[in-house]
């Protein structure tokens, strides 16, 4: 497979948009490369930037591994990218906005009902409950990659709890300390007023009536995989970060236990998925929600963000039908591209998978995390004969895609300097009247050799991301 | 402020300070055991430690017999004793975690890092490179963690929260040292060189040993260590400083439910304003300190109804 690669052309040139990096990665001795690595190394540990895996033992941390040559999208490419999100996001809000009330595209036929309404995302308690602005997907990661020149996918689109913005945030923060030079050379696009814009669309969609609300931050707690970005997030914020227990409902009021008493949240933006949001109306034994929030929420006193039931809008298997909702709601023809996909409950497309499994890419429908996937080139017979069984005995938990030949872009690996795969999540923040965003986004890198799976669970890392300005 | 958010602050500013009086206390023992003495006088020194601590139990499960080498590594790095050093700087900074986002990156990094130092130096590295150098590192590390909260973080109920943590547990660690160490050195008569150093050392833990000097430029006598540890309100370390903090900081971060609180923290503060240190040598030192810690004690758990942990919603 050809793939492409970020900074150097076919014939072995070094693109445009690289030659300032690659005059400077030349001119700059390995010794201090080596230096600086390192140094970085210490201080995302001294900082204690790290994630907690799943699986290991309890409150164990790692270090995201972070590189230091940048992914690099000159500035054209990323206001096309830039005005496909927006397009995107927005359809994806309405949407929501849709099946929560009308329904219009299921009766137009666009979408088949039962993939709405029996999909396990759906959730039934927000049916006819107005949010704030229509906007369900407050944060969206939208989870883009490139198989070759000027061809971009979107392979996901995270509506519930995208996490990750923090590392794009400190990487940028660590570039600009290891290597000043760099942008005094470059018009790097800056990205650290995220958090400014965050709080400004959280606080866009209070309840009517509040003037001056209350927002905060809302964490499973600290043995949580992203807790450092909860805790970054508050502070940058300057909110408090709070737990389930630390919130109590009376009256249909969500109030906060302070040293001072009890005092009125207006807007959460929760980092816990919507079955651990009220043990009353989800998961019974979730310790991690608040008993009668969905009530508080359904009587428009308090806002959450992202709204109850978006995941019905990002689940794999209404995937496909989303280039469908941007006709039907905007009567435009999409910018992005969806990867074209195989939906294995189809009698044809299961025909059709099963016989090019090596090939493909097979997730499970409400997998995330890089967990639950197989992917053809990259498996053994055995791995392959696995998932074979486990699509015929449930082929409608499942899709299948083409293996899509990710780009690259060079990456300091063990062996010294080496391409290695990625893909990019930019950050999309959508209020009543706007959809914004940081330009550029998440960089993650597959750091195995010929590995496609970027996520940082199975041994990603990550690089700064530069938008260039013209 | 969130009511556990304020807890994490108060905790963690208690265990830091926790690990280096903790620090103190063992330096000196670790000192008065270099001057010539008996092995029973010695051992003795360091089984004060452990019932100080009211840890004869735990202690008593690991080990047989009551010696420096053994004390020294169950207080210093046994992961098993909630109450050691390596214990106190983990859970600082457990703490600190819990609310990293409310605590300045600078606090955070030096909670970080001081734990993650201390969990990679083993008893017997320690041990080789002299307990001494560890005592002072300990001190050190927590003279940073406070310095860089006073010098970055907003005095508002958060800093309010962290000195009441950080002068409550002084108060009792100070009355803890000078309980151990005193009825070592009681008054008896046989006034002589040996009492000298062991009362210097007990200065020193406390950083006493120069403002002693200044303050009296004279002999050092049990009356003035008593008076200088306890009643001088401009010395840093002594129960008179921590409770003009603990009094102030707590009128800072008054609610409807502390009324109790403060007037406790008052009538402890009025005790030592107006406390004359004949008096309180007049009657049994060792029941006096008792009374104190109990009340310190006390204190801690009004704070921790009031502010901490609310019971009911109304809190």
């Amino acid at each position: 497979m050809n793939f492409y690669n970020e900074m150097i052309d076919t014939n072995g040139g070094v693109r445009a948009h690289y030659q300032g990096y690659d005059e400077w990665l030349k001119a700059t001795p390995p010794e201090r490369i080596a230096r600086k690595r390192a140094e970085a190394d210490l201080a995302f540990h001294r900082v204690g930037i790290t994630f907690a895996v799943y699986g290991e033992e309890a409150g164990k941390e790692r270090l995201i591994p972070f590189d230091i040559i940048p992914r690099i999208i000159p500035s054209a490419e990323w206001k096309s990218m830039q005005k496909g999100m927006r397009q995107r996001v927005t359809a994806l809000n309405m949407f929501l906005r849709d099946i929560y009330h009308d329904q219009e595209i299921l009766k137009a036929g666009k979408i088949p009902t039962e993939q709405v309404m029996n999909n396990a995302q759906y959730r039934a308690e927000m049916q006819g409950v107005d949010v704030p602005g229509d906007i369900y997907a407050h944060i969206a990661g939208v989870d883009m990659v490139r198989a070759g020149e000027g061809e971009c996918y979107v392979l996901e689109d995270n509506l519930r709890v995208p996490s990750g913005v923090s590392y794009m945030l400190e990487d940028r923060k660590m570039m600009m300390r290891l290597f000043p030079e760099l942008f005094a050379k470059h018009k790097v696009a800056p990205v650290q007023h995220y958090p400014d814009m965050l709080l400004e669309k959280l606080r866009a969609v209070a309840p009517k009536g509040v003037s001056n609300p209350t927002v905060v931050v809302m964490t499973p707690g600290a043995y949580n995989s992203a807790y450092f970005e909860h805790t970054f997030l508050a502070q940058q914020m300057g909110v408090e970060l709070v737990e389930g227990r630390d919130l109590f409902v009376k009256d249909e009021v969500v109030y906060m236990r302070t040293t001072q008493g009890p005092q009125r949240v207006d807007v959460i933006y929760r980092r816990i998925d919507d079955d651990f949001m009220d043990p009353l109306a989800f998961r019974p034994d979730s310790s991690l929600g608040v008993p009668g929030i969905l009530k508080a929420y359904q009587a428009g006193n308090v806002t959450l963000s992202n709204a109850i039931g978006t995941g019905v809008a990002d689940d794999k298997s209404i995937y496909p039908y989303v280039p469908e909702m941007i006709r039907f709601y905007l009567g435009e023809e999409p910018i992005l591209n969806n990867v074209p996909t195989y939906m294995c409950r189809k009698p044809d497309d299961l025909k059709y998978v099963l016989a090019h499994l090596s090939e493909l890419v097979v997730k499970e429908v409400h997998g995330a995390g890089g967990y639950g996937m197989l992917v053809g080139p990259a498996s053994t017979k055995e791995q392959i004969e696995h998932f074979r069984q486990l699509l015929i005995a449930k082929p409608d938990g499942y899709i299948a895609q083409p293996t899509l030949a990710l780009s690259n872009c060079p990456t300091f690996v063990e062996e010294g300097i080496a391409p290695r795969h990625l893909d990019l999540r930019p950050f999309v923040l959508s209020s009543g009247n706007c959809v914004n965003m940081v330009p550029g986004g998440l960089t993650r890198v597959a750091l195995t050799k010929g590995s496609l799976v970027v996520n940082s669970s199975q041994g990603g890392g990550t690089k700064d991301t530069w938008v260039l300005e013209d | 402020m969130l009511s556990r958010t304020a807890d994490h602050l108060f905790w963690m500013s208690r265990y830091i300070e926790r690990a280096e009086n903790l620090a103190r206390l063992l330096d000196v023992t670790w000192q008065m055991s270099l001057v010539p003495q008996s092995l029973d006088a010695a051992n003795q020194n360091w089984n004060a430690v452990i019932a100080l601590n009211s840890l004869e139990e735990t202690y008593a499960k690991k080990y047989s017999t009551v010696n420096a080498d053994n004390v020294l590594r169950f207080m210093v790095s046994d992961p098993d004793n909630y109450a050691s050093i390596h214990s106190c700087l983990r859970l600082a900074r457990e703490n600190a975690h819990a609310v990293r986002g409310t605590i300045t990156t600078e606090m955070w990094e030096t909670l970080n890092s001081t734990w993650l130092e201390a969990r990679e130096k083993s008893f017997e590295q320690i041990s080789n490179a002299g307990v001494g150098e560890f005592f002072e590192w300990v001190k050190m590390r927590s003279s940073l963690s406070r310095g860089v909260t006073m010098g970055t973080l907003l005095q508002d109920k958060a800093y309010h929260f962290i000195r009441l943590g950080t002068l409550l547990e002084r108060a009792d660690n100070t009355a803890r040292i000078l309980d151990v160490k005193y009825h070592v050195l009681r008054p008896h008569g046989d006034e002589g060189a040996t009492d000298f150093y062991q009362w210097g050392a007990l200065l020193r833990s406390v950083s006493g040993f120069e403002v002693y000097r200044k303050v009296y430029r004279d002999v050092i006598t049990p009356e003035r260590v008593t008076e200088l540890l306890i009643l001088r309100d401009d010395m840093p370390r002594s129960l008179h400083f921590c409770m003009n903090g603990v009094v102030k900081n707590l009128d800072l971060v008054a609610n409807s439910l502390s009324n109790e609180t403060q007037r406790q923290a008052g009538l402890l503060h009025a005790q030592l304003h107006y406390g004359r240190v004949e008096d309180i040598l007049a009657d049994d030192l060792h029941q006096w300190l008792t009374d104190f810690m109990d009340r310190i004690y006390l204190l801690g758990d009004g704070i921790s109804k009031d502010f901490l942990v609310p019971m009911s919603e109304a809190a």
